[in-house]
């Protein structure tokens, strides 16, 4: 049988990053890094959105030179009249595939080839159905899916292409609130863009000094990095098409890299691992939701091998 | 706060613990003749063992469903799977389904410990079981019942003056 | 505009009816439904009893089976749907796209909610549910503004109901995995938020401490008014200071709003509370709906009484006022 193999993809940066630090992550990213997908565009906050869009064209235009498949990421969180304009715009626009993070984009993409993202609620293989029906060609399943039901959802589409959220802090929780602002006596509607100051989230820890989340924005984050490795070949073997990447504030070439080594299986997993907690160090590492686990947990790998066979 | 009235209060401390259990035993064997399928909601936690301590009796009560086992004792409490305290007057309360659980544990007038899951589902089993326990005491009070139902009733509204938003 | 009630048991279903509801909601003791905590909710036969008695009333029973369907067990949601339909549940409140495509094809006669799990916040997202999935009403995410929300109706073809009073979700509902992310067990998935299992209460030198899994959420002073150990409630450290980083332990309450409601097509308001118990319910619906009858001027006396219900005692207008942000 044909070895499969899987796609690496880049995810939308979800934290705000000032222009030229922007268009210089993914010029670099066009020009060195071994991704076939790269998805792009403020997903998080639309007060962000004037920070990259300056630069929006000569990073597609670089990425495209770079041989890399683009898409257009939609805002997760939709409510103001503004906010529907831009996603109507730039579905009737854009030249681009589409990723849908919010239901208007869903119900606005109808009929058009687009691809739908992780903060899109996707739990089985009925909704991926009907999204199917209506021109959708790619789903990034949301972070907290398990193994099982990643396998169901592959058995039973199995020439869908889904694709799995296997490196970078989890997105969680979503609000009309922003938290990040409000850490610092400001509004969300005053909110000076504070957000900025942390290319990496702002750490959040519990009363008795537990690492946890991270703010970022009105958006909250996993503290720990989502790290699925060993458990991935079982899963491309089972038909996963993707493997998403989440641009953190380190070496997201080299993050590729190492990734790719191991779909290849040029390099084993714990090889991998100690590379991956040099570039991204001092972050704990998590794969507890694909083991049915809390998501912040770790499952080492005798666990993930028993998995693969159960 | 609501406190039982020292009136009644007194007797109850001074009371030899066998006749407390047997008044207590007999209370828990009329509540079940009443509502013979009460523990139903409870499911896999009738195993649970629960202990009730009236902050203002110096008692414990340790109750198993699945054994309907009731124990009574002073001092340490017994070991138990769930432990909530409070006044006597919010325990009956809740027995009865008549306070809102949550609310007296926002104000800080309940505290619970243990495993809140057997907790929980306790509550809500006896939230809608609608014991009426001036009536269940009255049961047993043969040709004086209405008497003693009264009775009950008017310590019932004695004990939680005050606390009317919680309390039908 | 309606009263739409919440009931945990068939005793707080009794009582919410006795309140003067408009329609009662409620779910099956499974994880079909977002309230999926031990001893509550309800048997076929306890829903079935309770439709009966709704029925002879001429009020409405709303079934909510509004968790996402986990890949593999499907067939728990199928057939609490197929259940509820033939019981004659007025209406299904739903949140997954497939249990709607189900629901929808199936049984097209049915009238079908969409759950505030669902997270419809815009005129867009609405019109792909009521297009695809013949939606009647949607329950509006708490992240909508007053003004919001009269923007919204005048440009959909649909129904909507808010919720007024009761716990406050701080997070777009239906889009949090934070509990799960401690827990294990997913809200969207399990039905549970925070759920008891997990939770631990310690007594720590007087202060009151709760756990959540292996994290502590929160350390009340002796006397202090506590809340559910629920995570956007909780208190934490943010660069050295500690505090309520999300949301104060409070509740919602947009009861002195009610005129603006009316006025901005909203069809029906709703009572979060199927976990609190049968004297809560008969408390909130009777008050409110006495609030809907009253003057302003009259209401606000009322609302006061509701405040000692109150996670922190203490309530607030949410998303539904601006400055919340």
């Amino acid at each position: 049988m044909k070895k499969k193999r899987a796609a690496l993809s880049l995810g939308p940066i979800y934290y705000l990053w000032d222009g030229p630090k922007w268009r210089d992550f993914y010029f670099r990213i066009a020009d060195e890094a071994d991704v076939e997908h790269v998805t792009l565009g403020e997903t998080v906050c639309s007060k962000r959105q004037h920070f990259s869009e300056p630069h929006a064209a000569e990073v597609i235009e670089r990425l495209e030179a770079g041989g890399k498949q683009v898409t257009l990421s939609t805002l997760a969180m939709v409510t103001l009249e503004r906010e529907c304009r831009h996603v109507r715009d730039l579905i009737r626009d854009s030249d681009h595939k589409v990723e849908a993070n919010d239901l208007s984009a869903l119900g606005l993409l109808k009929g058009q080839r687009h691809s739908i993202g992780p903060l899109v609620n996707v739990y089985n293989a009925a909704t991926a159905r009907a999204l199917a029906a209506r021109g959708a060609q790619n789903i990034c399943l949301p972070p907290e899916l398990p193994a099982g039901s990643i396998r169901q959802m592959l058995y039973a589409m199995p020439d869908f292409s889904f694709e799995l959220f296997a490196f970078g802090r989890m997105p969680l929780a979503i609000s009309a609130r922003c938290a990040h602002a409000r850490s610092k006596g400001l509004t969300k509607d005053n909110c000076q863009f504070v957000c900025g100051e942390h290319p990496d989230g702002l750490p959040l820890r519990t009363l008795d000094r537990q690492s946890f989340l991270v703010l970022n924005g009105v958006q909250t984050m996993s503290n720990s990095c989502a790290v699925l490795l060993d458990d991935l070949a079982p899963l491309v073997d089972a038909g996963l098409a993707r493997v998403r990447l989440s641009p953190q504030d380190c070496d997201m070439v080299r993050v590729a890299e190492i990734y790719r080594a191991v779909l290849d299986q040029r390099v084993d997993g714990s090889a991998a691992l100690s590379d991956l907690f040099r570039i991204y160090p001092d972050i704990p590492f998590s794969n507890g939701f694909l083991h049915q686990r809390e998501g912040a947990a770790w499952v080492a790998r005798g666990r993930s091998a028993a998995l693969t066979l159960g | 706060m609501p406190h039982l009235p020292p009136l009644l209060a007194k007797p109850v401390d001074i009371a030899p613990l066998w006749l407390v259990e047997r008044v207590a035993r007999m209370i828990f064997s009329c509540v079940l003749k009443a509502h013979p399928d009460l523990f139903a909601r409870l499911g896999d936690y009738r195993e649970s063992r629960y202990c009730f301590s009236p902050s203002d009796l110096q008692l414990h009560f340790r109750v198993v469903p699945a054994t309907q086992a009731l124990s009574v004792s002073r001092g340490t409490p017994p070991p138990a799977d769930a432990h909530i305290e409070g006044p006597i007057a919010l325990l009956l309360g809740l027995l009865e389904g008549r306070c809102d659980a949550d609310a007296l544990f926002f104000s800080r007038d309940l505290s619970v410990s243990g495993d809140m899951e057997a907790m929980l589902a306790l509550r809500n089993t006896l939230d809608d079981s609608a014991i009426d326990l001036p009536r269940v005491i009255g049961s047993f009070g043969g040709p004086f019942s209405p008497v003693v139902t009264g009775f009950a009733r008017y310590i019932r509204t004695r004990v939680l003056e005050g606390r009317e938003t919680a309390w039908n | 505009m309606e009263l739409i009630c919440p009931a945990g048991t068939p005793a707080a279903f009794r009582e919410a009816l006795e309140a003067g509801a408009d329609a009662v909601y409620c779910g099956f003791r499974d994880e079909t439904n977002a309230r999926n905590f031990p001893g509550l909710n309800f048997s076929r036969e306890e829903l079935r009893q309770s439709i009966a008695l709704a029925r002879r009333k001429n009020v409405q029973t709303f079934v909510a089976l509004n968790t996402f369907m986990r890949a593999g067990d499907e067939a728990l949601w199928y057939s609490a749907a197929d259940d509820a339909v033939a019981l004659g549940a007025d209406a299904l409140i739903l949140a997954d796209f497939g249990l709607m495509a189900y629901v929808a094809e199936r049984y097209p006669q049915q009238r079908l909610h969409v759950s505030v799990q669902a997270s419809a916040s815009n005129p867009d997202a609405i019109r792909f549910l009521v297009e695809t999935f013949n939606a009647k009403r949607v329950v509006l995410p708490r992240v909508l503004t007053v003004q919001d929300i009269a923007r919204l109706t005048s440009q959909i073809d649909c129904e909507v109901e808010i919720f007024v009073f009761g716990g406050l979700c701080v997070m777009a509902e239906g889009r949090c995995s934070l509990s799960s992310y401690a827990t294990g067990k997913s809200p969207n998935m399990n039905g549970v938020c925070s759920p008891a299992s997990h939770v631990r209460y310690r007594e720590e030198g007087g202060s009151l401490v709760s756990e959540l899994g292996a994290y502590t959420i929160n350390r009340f002073g002796s006397g202090e008014a506590s809340g559910y150990p629920t995570l956007c409630k909780g208190r934490f450290d943010v660069a050295g200071a500690e505090g309520y980083t999300f949301e104060d332990p409070v509740s919602l309450d947009v009861i002195d709003e009610i005129d603006a409601l009316r006025a901005a097509g909203v069809s029906a308001l709703k009572i979060e509370g199927r976990q609190r118990g049968r004297a809560y319910v008969a408390e909130v619906v009777s008050v409110l709906k006495k609030a809907l009858g009253a003057t302003s001027a009259e209401r606000a006396p009322l609302v006061s009484r509701l405040r000692t219900l109150s996670e922190g005692q203490r309530t607030t207008s949410g998303a539904y006022d601006k400055r919340w942000r």
